[in-house]
């Protein structure tokens, strides 16, 4: 789900930018430096599957996994998005670099909603599998659902015209919507299963990591 | 499938030569400028400056195309809806349809000023290697922090990458076909599932590694950049190009 570079209107660009900076500012500001590895790891994950084609009937869709990134990294999600689209456009043009502050914002911001909103539904003290496959089921689909409404936005406010074309895509991201939520809840309980641990040690840090005497 | 590898940074002409600080600045001057642009005379004027980079960066034209190509079918999509959905003179009508004049020029602004910022951004961004514009990068005050990140991220996408094409080619061979199933969507979800546990590993046991071996938090330059009198010359004439597309931007001569 990018936004070519050209089409969006300077008023839209800069609310991107300053959204996309924002948010930066304050993950920043959690960042140590001893996080940085890990935040790369789920940043470059995040790029990758971005790039795995996950059949549907006749076609094929690419995989945004916002929800998953900010169930594991909460703010820190937008500086990992801004890396790996920075990336992908200087690599294969994906994005682009004026529309970057949108296109981050755009993924980001649902990310850190399914932060929170992940939080609420599993209570963390409470280890039900089946509720944190619903809490993945939920964040997975309003992560794209969202994200797919900031693109319609983006493009309407940029321009009357651009209205129809918005809604289309909107639509057209339902089953995306679905697949996501489906694969995010998957994906949680079978990370919980192998090793629960990547869920409090991405939050907490490499701080975590040397309490506990690890490092 | 798409190769991550830097195809592009390979080269020796001026393009590539040219210092990495020149080139971030030029791109973000130009894409700037562009993004805001409205004159299409401005807007052409840039394509061709973008692709006379191209050309002089001696590039493989059909691989540049292909990238373009991908680039374009977001713009595709603007063309099946803008000159229909624009309101204004009609241009032609196939039955209850019509094509507006302002929409159909609308949508070709939208065409060049994204191919004239996409030519730029692969002729001087994708020529140089990302070490190199990690290092212009810190000269250019970009915080410490993004760049560190942009420098593990560029490693690891390259590990996660042979990691991803591992366990796929494994899932394969046990005889999976991806298709619209649960069997399928859960397969994959255990690959992504596996891909961040491997990947979390091994970022740990990468950074226990060089805390043993010192590291700080703070990376050392070990090649400095140097900027030659032939980057000045180049860059005042790559100023020199992007006042012009202002001027012709704001219609001093077009009155």
């Amino acid at each position: 789900m990018h936004i070519s570079e050209g089409v969006l209107s300077a008023p839209v660009l800069l609310t991107g930018a300053a959204a996309t900076a924002t948010g930066t500012a304050v993950a920043l500001r959690q960042l140590d430096n001893e996080d940085i590895p890990q935040v790369a790891i789920v940043s470059a994950a995040l790029f990758v599957g971005n790039l795995i084609h996950i059949p549907l009937g006749p076609t094929s869709v690419h995989l945004i996994l916002n929800a998953m990134a900010g169930i594991l990294l909460g703010w820190k999600a937008f500086p990992a998005f801004l890396v790996a689209f920075l990336l992908q456009s200087i690599l294969f043009q994906f994005g682009g670099l004026t529309a970057l502050g949108v296109n981050v914002a755009m993924v980001s911001i649902p990310a850190v909603v399914c932060h929170y909103l992940f939080k609420i539904v599993t209570k963390r003290d409470e280890e039900g599998i089946k509720r944190l496959g619903v809490a993945g089921f939920i964040c997975g689909a309003v992560g794209i659902a969202l994200a797919a409404i900031f693109l319609m936005l983006a493009l309407s406010f940029t321009d009357g015209s651009l209205e129809e074309m918005g809604r289309a895509i909107l639509v057209a991201n339902i089953p995306l919507a679905i697949i996501e939520a489906l694969l995010t809840s998957l994906c949680l309980v079978f990370l919980q299963k192998v090793k629960p641990e990547v869920f409090t040690e991405f939050q907490d840090g490499a701080q975590s990591l040397q309490r506990r005497g690890r490092l | 499938m798409i190769n991550i590898n830097q195809g592009f940074a390979q080269g020796s002409s001026w393009v590539h030569q040219l210092d990495p600080r020149i080139k971030i600045i030029t791109i973000f001057l130009l894409a700037t400028v562009l993004a805001v642009g409205e004159s299409i005379v401005m807007l052409l004027q840039a394509l061709v400056f973008s692709s006379f980079l191209i050309l002089s960066a001696k590039l493989d034209l059909k691989e540049v195309g292909k990238r373009l190509m991908v680039v374009n079918f977001f713009i595709l999509g603007i063309w099946l809806f803008v000159p229909l959905t624009y309101p204004g003179e009609a241009l032609f009508q196939v039955g209850p349809l019509s094509f507006s004049i302002p929409g159909v020029i609308y949508a070709t602004k939208i065409t060049l000023r994204s191919n004239a910022i996409m030519l730029g951004i692969i002729a001087l961004l994708s020529t140089s290697t990302v070490s190199s514009l990690m290092q212009a990068m810190r000269y250019l005050y970009i915080p410490e922090k993004i760049v560190y990140l942009f420098f593990f991220v560029y490693r690891y996408v390259h590990v996660i990458w042979k990691e991803f094409n591992r366990l796929h080619d494994s899932m394969l061979m046990r005889g999976f076909k991806s298709e619209t199933s649960l069997h399928s969507y859960r397969s994959y979800a255990y690959l992504i599932g596996m891909l961040i546990i491997r990947s979390y590993d091994r970022s740990r046991r990468v950074y226990e590694a060089m805390l043993c071996r010192g590291f700080r938090g703070e990376f050392h330059n070990l090649d400095e950049l140097s900027f030659s009198s032939r980057d000045l010359k180049i860059f005042s004439g790559i100023l020199f190009f992007i006042s012009w597309i202002i001027i012709v931007e704001k219609g001093v001569f077009l009155v």
